[in-house]
């Protein structure tokens, strides 16, 4: 069985070893996903797995066959950038642009996860069928995702406008 | 001789004193910036303007190529061994299953590794780039816990990680001084900076301080970080017959590709370094072991290597800053007038760098006081070289200096703005030069109108909100304008109207292309998207260090002479059938896509036109600024005042930062939107070394004990509140575009504003970072 990596098929390694973030780099050359600890812990990786997010360091290749894997590259379609890329870029929600797409994936996977009523640590009402993005409960579902330019403030405006302003 | 040549020679150690005079003494018209740059009259244009990145759009989808990055044929992935002691030899060494696990290319220690100098220390030459002065992989000798010992190359990353695993390695230890106190016990030593002891007595502060009314004196610490950008540390490395070429992650390319030349015997541009994107730098991707080792390893593999460093690797072989014990002392007048100030102290360092955390240099320029006594000690460690990070010497140093200055202000029983406000210097108060430009009052109070100065409560300890204890504080932020020479820039403009700039410099983030672009549109009068920047190529000309917050007035100030060498050639190209024809190269400027008489625009040409006369496609051009004499005839800065509000929790002593507003005094803004972004990042940075970060060292082993970002923390999404950011824009007249440095200002005063908010929160005066709760139950 296949992994689908951005509507295309790919096989998966011969070497078990390899995580789902060094296939993606190093034998796709899909290198918009980055690695920036290799342990989890930055969020740099993240990649959205069947439409929920995962730390692809984490993720051996071999266990996602059958999955559909969405990187940073396959959200713009046809040249055009995803509505939550072009707002980052108008509230400067990056520096240097290296946790940029794992900031972008973290934040779509984040918002179907409010949408879908998944509670956070911050989550007041824990069986609310839908939960709003506050400012605690955005920047509480965004905290595995490290900026260390420090960009917070233009990503939280980037991912309001396009997931709680634009009503998703 | 000119002042400017003069200049040129005292750079190269002649006559250093004579010149200093000279320039001080000098009329202002003779120095760079001595006549403004005319850009700073232009308020209507692109400068200072929210253009959003130029490279935005390329980062948000992934596609900005960053030193791991490069594809190349053959690769091989290399994984780096660490010692595991900090000082002594290797005593036996067994490579042999490692060589024979599947899918190594080579293993190599100081064995077989050819042959190479040392990396030339940053500083102790022009071009420098070195982390350290240490032989690489040359011998047995262990130097820090962490060194490099062994280096496995592999034809993928996981074979050459599990190889490493079969290094055999034994080591006998030898005594290292891995303890401060024990190094200081052994005695300290002045801390010399670019040459010079870090110390300066004016008065008898000692005896001052003795006699004043008021006073504090105190001794604050400060632990050791690590800049901990996204993007580890990473080369992709290939020999081409003799020449290197190095994809980095730099902020250095040139000063990268002269040190490795120089370590491999090679002619510097046989070296070509390129770093189109840097994940983060904050002073540390400059050259430090590993691009020597990946460069070594290819040489010997005959193939290409990927050297990405692990988190781990990063920690282990890429120096922090260091950690500071500062004595802060203040003697004051019963009105508040500063008598005397001290700020003495110990910073360890390595006999093998040369970075005395030089955490005095703030307290030079911020206070009036009559006496002064200023002092860095240096003690010498067995641990990896400690380097630059954002601010050196300024963020430690304000913290110390700020802090002192509100517990004055608690002293005397006075507000701290106003006390700021009644020891504002008229002219620099250590080496007595005018400011070139110094609005740190007005930023002062406009932040604290803003900020809702006037509500806090003076009284420590006395707002609640349920649990919470609420608080107020303030400091004042600084940081130096620089500009190092040596850049030169080249300016091409093509007949249909088009301008490249391309100089040496660095975009690791800060905007620098965009801003770049926006200027050079201006100058010559032409639309952003007719200007292309080129930069992070070691090929290109100039060498503009990204470090010191100057590489903006670097590029400027090259670009500028680029400008007039560029219109000189266009009036002569214009002859005398031009309406511009008899003009010289400063009556004119770049106006609507061509050139007119800045009094008379009237009198304009189009470069097109110009170009089209005289048959020519393009002309280009190459020109180097003049010395940064302008620093020793001014006292430069950018100011800062940070207004802070803290909620600690009075259970569990957490702090939580709910309101933060930085008000900058740095001269021109370029571009509103990537400053504020600078601002916020610096001063997140300095939430950061307030609250949360240090880089824990085994005292006992000398090892670095947290060398991942789970244990490391740094500021994330819930710790940062909307800071709010605002500035003066009142243009320096003396910097070219009006614009002083603002990449590292913003993390320097946080630590104390919030250290102050946290007494004013709760009457506890913490003095030693960072206030984890555990300082607060």
């Amino acid at each position: 069985m296949a992994i689908r990596i951005n509507g295309t098929d790919v096989q998966a390694p011969s070497d078990p070893r390899v995580s789902l973030l060094d296939l993606l780099r190093e034998e796709l050359h899909l290198t918009g996903t980055k690695k920036g600890c290799n342990q989890g812990a930055c969020g740099a990786c993240t990649v959205l797995v069947d439409g929920e997010r995962v730390v692809s360091c984490l993720a051996l290749a071999v266990q996602y066959e059958g999955r559909e894997i969405t990187t940073v590259e396959g959200l713009s379609e046809n040249g055009a950038l995803h509505p939550l890329q072009e707002a980052f870029v108008e509230h400067d929600g990056f520096q240097c642009g290296y946790c940029t797409p794992g900031q972008i994936c973290s934040a779509i996977g984040m918002a179907g996860e409010a949408k879908r009523g998944v509670p956070s640590h911050v989550t007041e009402d824990l069986s609310a069928e839908t939960i709003t993005l506050t400012h605690d409960e955005l920047r509480e579902r965004m905290s595995g995702n490290l900026c260390r330019c420090g960009a917070y403030n233009g990503i939280v405006a980037a991912i309001t406008e396009t997931f709680v302003e634009a009503g998703e | 001789m000119s002042i400017i040549e003069q200049a040129k020679q005292a750079a190269q150690g002649v006559a250093q004193t004579v010149v200093q005079k000279a320039v001080e003494l000098a009329p202002e018209s003779w120095l760079p910036g001595g006549k403004p740059d005319p850009l700073i009259h232009q308020k209507h244009g692109l400068i200072g303007k929210p253009v959003s990145r130029i490279d935005g759009p390329l980062k948000v989808q992934g596609k900005a190529p960053f030193a791991a990055e490069f594809p190349m044929d053959g690769l091989t992935y290399a994984a780096v061994a660490f010692s595991t002691l900090p000082k002594g030899r290797i005593a036996s060494l067994d490579t042999s299953e490692a060589e024979a696990a599947p899918g190594v290319v080579l293993v190599m220690t100081y064995r077989n590794a050819p042959r190479m100098k040392a990396m030339p220390v940053f500083m102790s030459e022009a071009k420098a780039a070195g982390g350290d002065n240490l032989p690489v992989m040359q011998d047995d000798r262990i130097h820090w816990n962490g060194q490099p010992v062994a280096l496995v190359l592999a034809e993928t990353q996981e074979q050459a990680d599990h190889a490493k695993t079969l290094i055999r390695l034994t080591y006998e230890a030898e005594p290292a001084t891995t303890s401060f106190a024990e190094a200081k016990a052994q005695g300290t030593h002045p801390g010399l900076f670019m040459g010079s002891p870090m110390k300066q007595e004016i008065g008898d502060a000692e005896a001052a301080l003795a006699a004043a009314p008021v006073k504090v004196d105190v001794t604050y610490t400060t632990p050791r970080h690590s800049h901990n950008p996204i993007e580890p540390h990473a080369a992709t490395i290939v020999w081409q017959g003799d020449d290197l070429v190095v994809h980095d992650a730099s902020q250095a390319v040139t000063h990268t590709a002269w040190s490795l030349g120089n370590i491999f015997g090679i002619e510097e541009a046989q070296v070509h370094v390129t770093s189109p994107y840097v994940g983060g730098g904050f002073g540390s991707k400059t050259l430090w072991q590993h691009q020597v080792l990946g460069a070594a390893a290819a040489k010997l593999a005959g193939r290409p290597v990927r050297i990405a460093l692990s988190r781990e690797g990063v920690y282990r072989m890429i120096g922090g800053r260091t950690l500071t014990e500062q004595r802060l002392a203040i003697g004051a007048t019963k009105e508040g007038h500063f008598e005397a100030i001290i700020h003495t102290g110990t910073a360890p360092m390595t006999h093998h760098n040369a970075m005395p955390e030089p955490f005095i240099l703030a307290t030079k320029s911020a206070y009036a006081a009559r006496n002064f006594k200023l002092d860095v000690e240096v003690t010498y460690l067995d641990m990896l070289a400690n380097t630059f990070m954002r601010a050196p010497g300024e963020s430690v140093g304000t913290f110390a200096l700020e802090s002192a200055v509100d517990e004055m202000a608690v002293a005397l029983g006075m507000d701290p703005v106003e006390l700021r406000a009644v020891n504002e210097p008229e002219k620099d108060p250590t080496d007595n030069k005018p400011f070139s430009s110094r609005n740190i009052v007005e930023a002062y109070r406009t932040g604290a109108e803003r900020f809702g100065w006037s509500k806090r409560n003076p009284v420590p300890g006395s707002v609640r909100d349920g649990e919470w204890q609420v608080g107020m504080g303030v400091a004042t932020s600084t940081y130096p304008y620089h500009r190092m020479p040596g850049g030169a820039a080249k300016l091409t403009l093509t007949r249909d109207g088009r301008m490249q700039v391309e100089i040496a410099a660095h975009e690791m983030g800060m905007g620098t292309a965009t801003a770049q672009t926006q200027v050079t549109a201006e100058r010559f009068g032409l639309e952003l998207d007719q200007v292309s920047f080129a930069y992070g190529d070691s090929f290109l000309p100039g060498q503009v260090l990204a470090g010191g917050s100057q590489q903006t007035a670097s590029i400027g100030a090259s670009v500028v002479a680029a400008q007039h060498a560029l219109v000189a050639e266009l009036l002569k190209l214009a002859g005398n059938d031009s309406p511009l024809a008899g003009l010289r190269a400063d009556e004119v400027g770049g106006m609507e896509g061509g050139l007119a008489k800045l009094d008379e625009p009237g009198r304009h040409e189009t470069y097109a036109s110009i170009l089209s006369r005289a048959q020519r496609d393009e002309v280009s051009v190459v020109a180097s600024a003049p010395p940064p004499l302008e620093t020793m005839h001014w006292s430069m800065h950018s100011w800062g005042a940070m207004f802070c509000e803290v909620r600690v929790n009075s259970v569990t002593g957490e702090v939580r930062v709910s309101r933060f507003l930085g008000s900058f005094d740095c001269g021109r803004i370029l571009n509103a939107k990537t400053a504020a972004s600078q601002f916020r990042g610096g001063i997140i940075m300095g939430l950061g070394m307030a609250l949360m970060e240090e880089t824990q060292f085994d005292e006992r082993s000398g090892r670095v004990m947290n060398p991942s970002l789970a244990e490391y923390h740094v500021p994330v999404h819930l710790d940062v509140p909307e800071i709010e950011v605002m500035w003066t824009d009142i243009a320096d007249p003396h910097a070219p575009m009006g614009a002083r440095g603002i990449g590292e200002i913003g993390i320097t005063g946080v630590g104390a504003a919030v250290a102050n908010a946290i007494y004013n929160a709760t009457g506890k005066r913490i003095r030693d970072l960072p206030i984890t709760l555990d300082k607060l139950m």
